[in-house]
């Protein structure tokens, strides 16, 4: 394809961060890179690496010249137009000269309240209003999946790998975002699982499934692993033959853990007997939903969990290349999964001849770069293949036109670490635990208004008043909680006895979601939690259809009129409004995002949890914002 | 005997489905929307459509279309859903109204649909659009600044204006312009710029949520993009964002007059393919030019000679 190109030239440092991600895989550079050899298929099989090369910029120079983009445009065959298309629709890069080090400040439902707009004020006296600064900046973000240890900050460093701080102190971050410390620094704050997962703590809890080898297993060491376990569920599997895995995944009724609960068996069968080849999969690790770090803790502590699970999952859909996309907050989960890919390539448990048993499968990890939507399965694909992330229309569903128009079986972290547990007990053991059809354990994400917040493992049909009380109790006096998450919605004191199943929560008109138990006790402010719900379905969608794209910003302005006891006619009437927007957005947006946008906002206004003016607050405790 | 030519397609199977409990029949393969637009009642083949257009691949992104399909949760668009033995169709429920008077409300209140011509204005009509009740229209936003919104990021509101697409309109050539007030996002001059006519590529979606537009690489102007002034954008534009400088210039000097409007059918000169050309005439003048979507060849779209190579036929 002819790629007519503006005048600007990519710096030798741009250049050199392009062509060392992609000289490997595409050889190297023509002499005169701007005369676009190629074209067709040869082309268009470049576009999946435009994503990467994104990064690799924006990892090396902290934003995304013209001259960069040209680059990147020319190395790819893809128009200069599209590539700036895909660059402008992810909140972690930038199109405009910016600070090397730069700070996300979570701001979201989690963190927000419990320092993370104390530590904003803090930045802007030490480094100036967001976004502005020479050599650091900081910026608002949504939830960073470290609610556990709140409040939670991210550091973009040009040159330099990304980190996370949590809890971040202000002291320490404003250190930082002045080049004093390190990802390997911020690591080792990381390093004891016991935060994140109270139950690994003495005394240990007992019947730990998914969680069983977290604290006990070193997550850098693949000879732990296995002298934990490891790799017996991919050898049971090969014993069994692929169609055998299948069926016990179908007896053990395990449904999908991110948030949709469709039954994997069914969807492994779909792919598995597809006639179209290749075949593809996909580990869903976007994991954004704010409140949720399930996937982020798996992912940390126990990496090669998740290389032999995608493994299994590979073999028993005849699947030999496996995408594990994970979202691009997550610097940590990042480097040990690289690691543990690294090591089991080396080892051959990835590769041409998995374990010396003739099959192939290997990993190929992508990084999200800020955008929820992109945890959406469609959009997901998009963005995998080089696209704007925005979700398809279904159908075709993934299973039959997936990755690349290929049959695709894409699965969320936690259900693939469930399916080595299935393959240990067998299908209907599995089956045998939980309650109804919600099969076997759940990891919550316990935060909030409860002493110890972090990750827990219960057994489907656990309550929620067990399940706080296993997180030590309530701080405070209990208001609501938030279930599920943004998309989710409140659950008041008097529903604790819920029994968490699918069903359970489905009778009281609520949805497990991603397992996110949010509490909030009367101190808290709710309405300010619901305008950062709107805020966020407003910043996080994709744009393309109207019902989620307008509906999303509409929602946002009623809830600020709402606030300001300054309702257009009177309140009622913004009820209404509101009601009209959610049917719609629920109704006829494309994707998820858009159907589940106004669930919370609902969910507050049936419970009567949003207060104004006119209808003053039972607890008498609101504060009142800036 | 019939003159028409045998044209040797595909044979497809016939599918049954039921629109609002009637019996249809149409060719596998075919949408929804088809299925109502040949064997529909004068209603359901009326249903509105804004990102849809005959000679475009469905882009299923306005949801103005939207149907009740029996075992769905969400209503389906019916443009992109193709039928199915059995299918059960309801496109009069009140949910359905809902949704498409919503769609166009929402529309309503964040862009000028002064322009969408006048089935959209008797849509807005019908389904009951009151564009007002989102509070008064937020003031334009300056020249460029909507273009340099970072995803992800924006200022919170007070809810005191209903944020709106208002900006200035671009022009930067002497051949279109682009008055992104009117932009409903529909994507249709990007898959008409793009795979579905002209294989360009010199736009694309930029940004993200309400803060996405249709943008050149870096927003340059278009003498510095890949544009190719074929216009085949103008010729799928819905909403009059993209249009001529003639009809533009016509239109701010108050002379537009659609009414006294003459269309000349005629074939293109430049070269041998032999387009068929629609001379739209005012007050003596061409004003734009078009191709019937239904062409066998063109399909609707043009080349620049076509489309705006027209002035040696006024210089007389």
């Amino acid at each position: 394809m002819d790629l007519r190109l503006s005048a600007a030239e990519a710096t030798a440092e741009e250049r050199a961060a392009v062509d060392a991600l992609l000289d490997p895989l595409l050889g190297p550079r023509e002499v005169d890179d701007r005369a676009g050899p190629d074209s067709g298929h040869e082309a268009r099989g470049r576009r999946h690496l435009l994503l990467p090369a994104l990064h690799a910029v924006s990892d090396a120079v902290g934003y995304l010249s013209e001259g960069a983009l040209n680059h990147v445009a020319t190395r790819l065959s893809v128009p200069p137009a599209d590539v700036y298309g895909v660059a402008t629709f992810y909140a972690m890069f930038t199109v405009e000269p910016r600070a090397r080090r730069v700070v996300h400040v979570c701001d979201d439902v989690a963190c927000g309240p419990v320092g993370g707009e104390d530590l904003a004020a803090r930045l802007t006296a030490d480094l100036g209003p967001e976004g502005v600064g020479e050599e650091a900046c900081w910026v608002r973000s949504p939830c960073l999946g470290l609610c556990e240890r709140a409040p939670a900050v991210m550091f973009q460093v040009a040159g330099e790998p990304d980190f996370s701080q949590a809890p971040a102190h202000a002291d320490d971050v404003v250190a930082a975002a002045r080049g004093g410390a390190t990802a390997v620094e911020a690591d080792a704050a990381f390093a004891d699982p016991r935060v994140s997962v109270p139950q690994t703590r003495a005394p240990r809890g007992e019947g730990l499934r998914l969680l069983r080898r977290i604290g006990v297993v070193d997550p850098g060491s693949l000879d732990d692993y296995r002298a934990h376990g490891g790799y017996e569920a991919l050898r049971r599997a090969v014993e069994l033959g692929a169609s055998r895995v299948v069926r016990e995944l179908k007896d053990s009724a395990l449904t999908g853990r991110g948030g949709a609960a469709f039954p994997t068996g069914v969807k492994w069968e779909g792919v598995a007997t597809a006639q179209v080849r290749p075949h593809y999969l996909v580990c869903n690790a976007d994991e954004s939903e704010p409140g949720t770090f399930k996937d982020r803790v798996l992912m940390e502590y126990d990496p090669f969990g998740l290389v032999e699970a995608m493994t299994i999952a590979g073999w028993a859909t005849g699947c030999e290349r496996g995408y594990l996309y994970i979202r691009g907050e997550y610097p940590l989960a990042t480097r040990r999964l690289e690691h543990a890919i690294e090591e089991a390539r080396r080892r051959g448990f990835l590769g041409a001849d998995v374990l010396g048993e003739g099959f192939t499968f290997d990993i190929e990890l992508r990084r999200g770069a800020g955008a929820y939507i992109c945890g959406e399965e469609t959009a997901l694909l998009n963005s995998i293949e080089g696209f704007r992330g925005e979700p398809r229309n279904k159908p075709p569903f993934p299973s039959v036109s997936g990755l690349f128009g290929k049959p695709t079986v894409i699965n969320n972290v936690e259900t693939l670490y469930n399916v080595l547990q299935v393959l240990d007990v067998g299908g209907p053991a599995f089956a045998s635990v939980g309650a109804e059809r919600s099969t076997g354990t759940k990891l919550f994400c316990v935060a909030g208004s409860v002493a110890v917040p972090g990750v827990y493992e219960v057994e489907f049909g656990t309550t929620l008043r067990e399940l706080l009380t296993l997180a030590g109790g309530l701080r405070g006096e209990l208001r609501t909680i938030l279930l599920g998450g943004a998309a989710g919605g409140f659950v008041m004191p008097d529903q604790l006895d819920v029994p968490l199943t699918l069903e359970g929560a489905r009778e009281i008109g609520a949805t497990l979601g991603s397992g996110v138990v949010l509490a909030f006790d009367t101190d808290a402010d709710l309405v300010a939690t619901l305008r950062r719900i709107a805020a966020f379905f407003r910043d996080e969608s994709c744009g393309q259809c109207v019902p989620c794209r307008v509906g999303t910003v509409r929602q946002e302005e009623a809830l600020a009129r709402l606030e300001r006891g300054a309702p257009l006619g009177d309140r009622e009437t913004e009820l209404a409004l509101l009601d009209d927007l959610a049917r719609v957005m629920r109704d006829a947006s494309i994707c998820g995002l858009g159907q589940t946008a106004p669930a919370a906002v609902q969910s507050a206004l049936s419970l009567r949890l949003l207060s104004s003016p006119a209808d003053p607050s039972t607890n008498g405790h609101r504060r009142v914002g800036p | 005997m019939t003159t028409a030519p045998v044209m040797l397609g595909e044979i497809k199977r016939v599918v049954t489905l039921t629109v609002d409990g009637r019996e249809v029949r149409v060719p596998e393969g075919s949408t929804i929307l088809q299925a109502m637009k040949a064997e529909g009642t004068p209603e359901q083949a009326d249903t509105p459509t804004l990102c849809w257009a005959p000679n475009l691949t469905p882009i299923n992104a306005c949801r103005v279309c939207v149907v009740e399909v029996e075992g769905s949760r969400v209503l389906v668009p019916s443009c992109a859903r193709t039928v199915e033995d059995g299918m059960q169709v309801r496109t009069d429920s009140e949910k359905v109204r809902h949704s498409r008077r919503m769609v166009l409300e929402l529309l309503a209140s964040s862009v000028d649909m002064s322009q969408a011509g006048a089935d959209v204005a008797r849509w807005m009509q019908d389904y009951g659009v009151d564009a007002d009740r989102y509070g008064p229209p937020a003031p334009p936003a300056a020249a460029g600044e909507r273009d340099r919104r970072h995803a992800g990021h924006h200022h919170a509101p007070d809810g005191s204006h209903a944020e709106t697409v208002a900006q200035p309109v671009k022009v930067d050539n002497d051949l279109y312009v682009r008055d992104y007030s009117r932009c409903i996002l529909c994507y249709k001059c990007v898959k008409a710029c793009g795979t579905d006519a002209q294989f360009t590529f010199a736009i694309s979606a930029a940004g993200r949520g309400f803060d996405a537009r249709i943008a050149t690489e870096f927003d340059a102007e278009l003498p510095d993009s890949a544009c190719v002034y074929c216009g085949n954008c103008i010729g799928v534009c819905p909403t009059g964002a993209l249009k001529s400088v003639r009809e533009h210039e016509l239109r701010e000097a108050d002379d537009w007059d659609p009414e006294e409007e003459t269309v000349t059918t005629t074939i293109c000169s430049f070269c041998g393919v032999g387009c068929n050309l629609e001379l739209h005439v005012q007050q003596g003048s061409i004003v734009n030019v078009t191709s019937p979507a239904d062409h066998s060849v063109t399909h609707g779209h043009l080349c620049v000679k076509g489309r705006f190579g027209f002035q040696h036929v006024q210089n007389l």
